[in-house]
């Protein structure tokens, strides 16, 4: 083993105790990412743009920082982004070519806080058009691979940062989930994906696909990792009406290795028809697991969650048509100039946009339109009304809820793309937290034939400090974190 | 529910979205498709239930009025397609060619 796959092989954690020993430097950490990304991103295609310059820049700063005794748990931490997030010294793209050469007058708040603890920012992570899709190849530029196996999806749409994370390009990544875009494509690549408490983490210089559903979170290999970052990101903002001034914790603190006296629960509707029976499998396995380890299993119903899919289909629509309208081609952006105003929008939005953005953007615009507004959108604000209930009433009894990820593994590239609702099916397990605002965690549960599967944890709202202490107990229980994919 | 072209090229003008013709008659079968699945939530009796704009359960979001420090007009500027004298560039919205108020 090279002296560089052993620094990128090593968590944050870990990275941490070395960097401040002075073992080597920030710069070495970095070179060693910069390196591997350069050998491995023309098989996997994480990101869509990589920025040696400004992580050098950034390492050489940390260096500095550590010899002061100034740093962060962060500092000097390689870090992949995925392009929603706008950046003041890279390009900020949505993966549209709407937004091709795009530069952000400022820095997402997350990228700010990052930037302030010390971070090194390596690229901008792939990303599904505008965060809308399951598996990334709704991406204008390129499909990111798997690095498990590169002729399947990483999932999606943050499927550029959790492939970067799995494949030690990077050694945490930031995406967003909207209905399951952080912890589906970590369940994909077997890493492990937090989508916090909706109003945790600041959304602004977040590109807003559904505002009202729309979390940052981050992609690490270990729980502890996804604690760190998760301290180093949360928080109110001012310039985010939305989020929320509660103090934020010490997760990190909160860590622990059994789970005497807590109540897990498990939902049988979280097993539908079509499942892959190795997924069934190792949920199953991970339940029996997480009663060795001295928690109380307890049978919980949450019985709207056939209709999420559904609910979610028209309430984010809805709010990505009003959030998309900005894209006109006046202030920036892709535009293309007609003799009137009105066909300058048709045709810059017409050539801006992909096919799925355009297919949501249509079927918001209709679910919102008159004559169809109380049968679509006001039915679906109820429905959501029914499914944060049935989790109000599943947590007076439990203090974590224990899922599938994704009723598959990673499937191949191509299989789903011409069947738009197939792929929706994807994110029918992780679009019920985004309704509900609840945090859900994804970790590596073992794998089903040779690819990872995810297991997801879901907790009560602004508790990620048991949802992340009980995903902790577990995998420190499984020896899926140790294993790796055999990339060259 | 099936839609129409009709109905495809009403949307698509709401959402001032131009389509192809061939996107136009994919649009209509797929939306027709998803539509369908989404029709199940009408089985749900919801009358008496009220709707989730939003889970914050947050009202009136203050900040004190002061003054910050804005973008540079060259900030403000500088992705924008077409520029004249400090300002965007646009046709004109009314009155113009192609006007339909």
């Amino acid at each position: 083993m090279s002296v560089g796959s052993e620094l990128t092989g090593l968590t944050i954690a870990q990275a941490r105790d070395l960097l401040d020993a002075k073992e080597f430097s920030a710069v070495e950490l970095t070179q060693a990412h910069l390196e591997r990304i350069e050998r491995l991103e023309p098989a996997l295609k994480c990101h869509i743009e990589i920025t040696p310059d400004v992580a050098l820049a950034q390492a050489t700063a940390a260096d500095r920082a550590i010899g002061d005794g100034d740093q962060s748990p962060l500092t000097g931490i390689p870090t992949s982004l995925k392009d929603v997030l706008c950046t003041v010294d890279s390009h900020t793209t949505a993966g549209s070519q709407i937004l091709k050469g795009y530069r952000s007058a400022y820095d997402a708040t997350v990228v700010s806080k990052l930037r302030s603890a010390g971070a090194v920012f390596v690229g901008k992570g792939n990303t599904d058009e505008f965060a809308m899709g399951s598996s990334t190849e709704n991406s204008s530029f390129f499909p990111t691979h798997n690095p498990w196996d590169i002729d399947r999806v990483p999932g999606g749409s943050s499927g550029g940062p959790a492939a970067a994370v799995a494949a030690a390009e990077a050694m945490f990544g930031l995406g967003s989930d909207t209905g399951g875009s952080i912890r589906q494509p970590a369940g994909f690549c077997g890493v492990v994906g937090l989508k916090p408490t909706y109003g945790r983490v600041s959304r602004f210089g977040l590109i807003a696909f559904a505002s009202s559903l729309d979390q940052i979170g981050p992609f690490t290999r270990t729980v502890e990792d996804a604690a760190i970052v998760l301290e180093a990101i949360a928080g109110h903002d001012s310039k985010d009406s939305t989020s929320s001034p509660r103090d934020v914790p010490s997760f990190r603190g909160s860590l622990r290795t059994d789970l005497k006296g807590v109540r897990i629960g498990v939902a049988e509707e979280y097993s539908v028809s079509g499942m892959e029976a190795g997924v069934e499998t190792a949920v199953a396995n991970a339940i029996e697991q997480l009663a060795l380890l001295g928690a109380e299993i307890v049978p919980v119903s949450l019985p709207h969650t056939r209709y999420a899919l559904s609910t979610y289909y028209i309430t984010a629509p809805a709010e990505a048509s009003a959030n998309l309208a900005r894209f006109d081609g006046v202030r920036f952006g892709h535009s293309v100039d007609a003799p009137t105003i009105k066909e300058m929008y048709e045709r810059t939005r017409g050539e801006g946009f992909g096919s799925e953005v355009k297919r949501r953007i249509m079927l918001g615009t209709y679910a919102l339109s008159s004559g169809y507004y109380d049968a679509y959108y006001v039915k679906a604000q109820k429905v959501r009304t029914l499914i944060k209930q049935d989790f109000d009433r599943a947590f007076e009894q439990v203090d974590v809820i224990v899922a599938p990820t994704s009723p598959t593994t990673a499937f191949r590239i191509g299989d789903r793309i011409d069947d738009p609702y197939q792929m929706y099916l994807a994110d029918v397990f992780t679009i019920p937290a985004n309704m509900a605002g609840i945090p859900g965690i994804s970790v590596p549960g073992g794998f089903s034939n040779d690819m990872p599967v995810g297991l997801q944890f879901l907790g009560q709202s602004f508790d990620e400090a048991t949802l992340l202490a009980v995903a902790h107990a577990y995998e420190q229980s499984q020896p899926w974190v140790t294993m790796t994919p055999a990339l060259q | 529910m099936a839609l129409t072209l009709a109905d495809v090229d009403h949307v698509a003008t709401l959402a001032r979205l131009g389509l192809t013709d061939a996107e136009r008659e994919r649009m209509r079968d797929q939306l027709s498709v998803i539509l369908d699945h989404i029709g199940e939530l009408a089985e749900l009796d919801t009358d008496s239930i009220p709707p989730t704009a939003s889970v914050t359960n947050m009202t009136n979001v203050w900040r004190d009025d002061t003054v910050q420090p804005s973008f540079t007009t060259d900030q403000v500027f500088q992705n924008a397609p077409r520029v004249a004298e400090g300002c965007f560039v646009v046709r004109t919205p009314l009155g113009g060619e192609g006007d339909e108020a």
